[in-house]
């Protein structure tokens, strides 16, 4: 499969000799939804500033599509369209103008380019609002405002930082639809997100970058694999004092009718519900107590930290 | 290639165009202020002193002022079009739209200049029309008249950009308009002929690159000028080339727009 993006030892040092970047290699393919993780300050948004050029690179190489950023930037630029983590358009324009505009400088002519604008408003809820200044949208309407400007040349490679930062549940989940049927279409996106709920449920590749290194790249499949100890909240229907014993699952009274059990994955679950029945205990409900992706997640940073540390 | 060349031309009207709406919805801030201040420069200097200090340069003093005033109103617009729209663009992060776009760098230029350019213009025919209401006027050679007031314009036009790319706040971006333009317009020979000063006074004031633009603009309208046209030609040709290079450097580089 031919590779939407491929980056080949990346660095960037900002001027204040902060290394944000200390050579990373990552590649995309063609219509793959792959996320790029990590915590605030670990370089996500430097890659991403890269890829649109809005950062200038220290070193390394950069292509999408084959287009390379150094020898052919308007090429790479035509195939990417990319949705930054803050607002960034113009506050007096209106809606429609805004996507008109943003057609214009791809070169689109205004009649195709007022078509898409109508096209990609009514998708995404904003028709109504054509006429209003971007300054007195909402957040979320801002939010898929951006989407919509991304989106007006057709990019073959999408890229979405933390796209539902401070939008509602509801909201949240009509942008994953929204973005599914985009990839479904054969749009490649990268997406960066700080809910690994979302990461999970969307992606099928993923690498976690932490201080300027790609710490872990693979399938989201794999990695949700080495997932070996999940924990659980079981609320109970009894009254509880104090934590059950149950051999081989180490279990924490959290409140009088809920515990929260460790299940390493060798045991399984049913041995669990065995031994609860034995005690007499009725389970009622049971839910993760943290998104798998986030359990990994948070272990594979601060497992990146000790190393950093020694 | 000719794809190409018909995208940056449609990206190139498209800020073109960009650039017209703005001027033209702010219009009380863009288009009315000059046209008030010139009806009161010629009102208090062209029609109320100028009758007391009689003629210049074989003209009446509301003559002779005209083509100063309508060359002062394309200097400010000019540059002040450029300097506070690509500034609130870099300020609001709009302009990073047209940095992720393919639009080559020229393009960005032209159309901004183009831009502050076309505002000069509007602004120089509101005054010009304006300034038919005080004293007749004739053109004396057209195309001297047009290839000045562009080529002053599109100087301007450009400096303005230069200001607003390396401007941080809004307070650097009246600085050069306050400080700079403002005195070399005063002293640029739009009130009076340098051969009024003293002979050390006049050599100073040749150095003043907008006397050259307002008294070839001057023998435009009038054809009376303290200077040589060609010679002021060639040197606004010259600024307006090296202004545009530097533009281009300072929009391939990114500075203030890139990190």
């Amino acid at each position: 499969m031919s590779k939407a993006l491929s980056i080949r030892q990346l660095t960037k040092t900002y001027g204040n000799g902060f290394h944000a970047l200390k050579g990373i290699d990552l590649d995309v393919a063609e219509g793959d939804f792959f996320a790029l993780l990590g915590p605030n300050g670990a370089g996500k948004s430097t890659t991403i500033g890269i890829l649109s050029t809005l950062v200038n690179k220290s070193g390394g190489e950069v292509s999408a599509f084959g287009h390379d950023l150094d020898q052919d930037p308007a090429g790479l630029k035509r195939c990417l369209g990319v949705v930054p983590q803050e607002f960034n358009f113009n506050q007096f324009e209106k809606t429609f103008d805004i996507l008109v505009t943003q057609a214009g400088y791809y070169g689109i002519p205004a009649r195709v380019a007022k078509e898409r604008a109508e096209e990609y408003l009514t998708q995404l809820g904003l028709w109504d609002k054509r006429d209003t200044p971007s300054r007195m949208l909402s957040g979320g309407m801002k939010r898929r405002l951006m989407i919509a400007r991304a989106l007006i040349h057709k990019p073959r490679l999408l890229i979405l930082d933390e796209p539902t930062a401070g939008v509602d549940i509801e909201l949240r989940r009509s942008m994953w639809t929204f973005l599914t049927e985009l990839n479904r279409q054969g749009i490649s996106i990268i997406l960066t997100t700080h809910y690994l709920e979302e990461a999970e449920q969307l992606c099928r590749n993923i690498a976690i970058i932490d201080h300027g290194r790609i710490v872990e790249n693979t399938s989201m499949r794999q990695l949700l694999q080495k997932l070996h100890v999940e924990t659980f909240i079981l609320d109970v229907k009894q009254s509880l004092s104090k934590a059950p014993v149950l051999a081989g699952y180490p279990v924490r009274l959290i409140s009088e009718h809920s515990v929260e059990v460790q299940v390493d994955k060798s045991l399984g679950i049913n041995d669990l519900f065995v031994q609860l029945n034995a005690q007499g205990m009725e389970v009622i409900s049971m839910r993760n107590k943290a998104n798998r992706l986030e359990e990994l997640f948070v272990s594979l940073v601060e497992k990146n930290l000790a190393k950093g540390k020694q | 290639m000719k794809s190409e060349f018909s995208a940056n031309l449609i990206a190139l009207q498209t800020i073109v165009n960009r650039e017209v709406r703005r001027f033209t919805r702010i219009w009380a801030q863009t288009l009315l202020p000059p046209a008030i201040t010139m009806a009161l420069y010629f009102v208090i200097f062209g029609n109320l002193i100028g009758n007391r200090i009689g003629g210049m340069g074989g003209f009446s003093y509301m003559e002779y002022i005209v083509p100063g005033l309508i060359m002062m109103s394309v200097i400010t617009n000019s540059y002040s079009n450029v300097v506070s729209s690509f500034f609130s663009s870099k300020f609001q992060r709009s302009v990073e739209e047209l940095l992720v776009s393919p639009v080559s760098p020229h393009v960005i230029l032209i159309g901004y200049a183009c831009g502050g350019i076309l505002r000069g213009l509007a602004v120089a025919a509101i005054v010009t029309i304006l300034s038919l209401f005080f004293t007749h006027m004739q053109v004396h050679h057209l195309g001297i008249t047009v290839l000045v007031i562009s080529l002053t314009a599109a100087i301007f036009a450009l400096g303005g950009f230069i200001n607003a790319v390396y401007a941080r706040n809004f307070d650097d971006i009246s600085i050069v308009p306050t400080f700079v333009l403002t005195p070399l317009t005063y002293l640029g020979g739009v009130f009076y002929s340098i051969d009024l000063l003293p002979p050390f006074w006049q050599g100073v004031s040749m150095a003043n690159p907008i006397l050259h633009m307002v008294n070839a603009f001057r023998y435009g309208i009038l054809g009376v000028s303290d200077i040589q046209i060609g010679v002021a030609v060639g040197l606004m040709l010259v600024a307006a080339s090296v202004l545009y290079l530097w533009c281009i450097h300072l929009l391939k580089s990114g500075r203030g727009m890139r990190q």
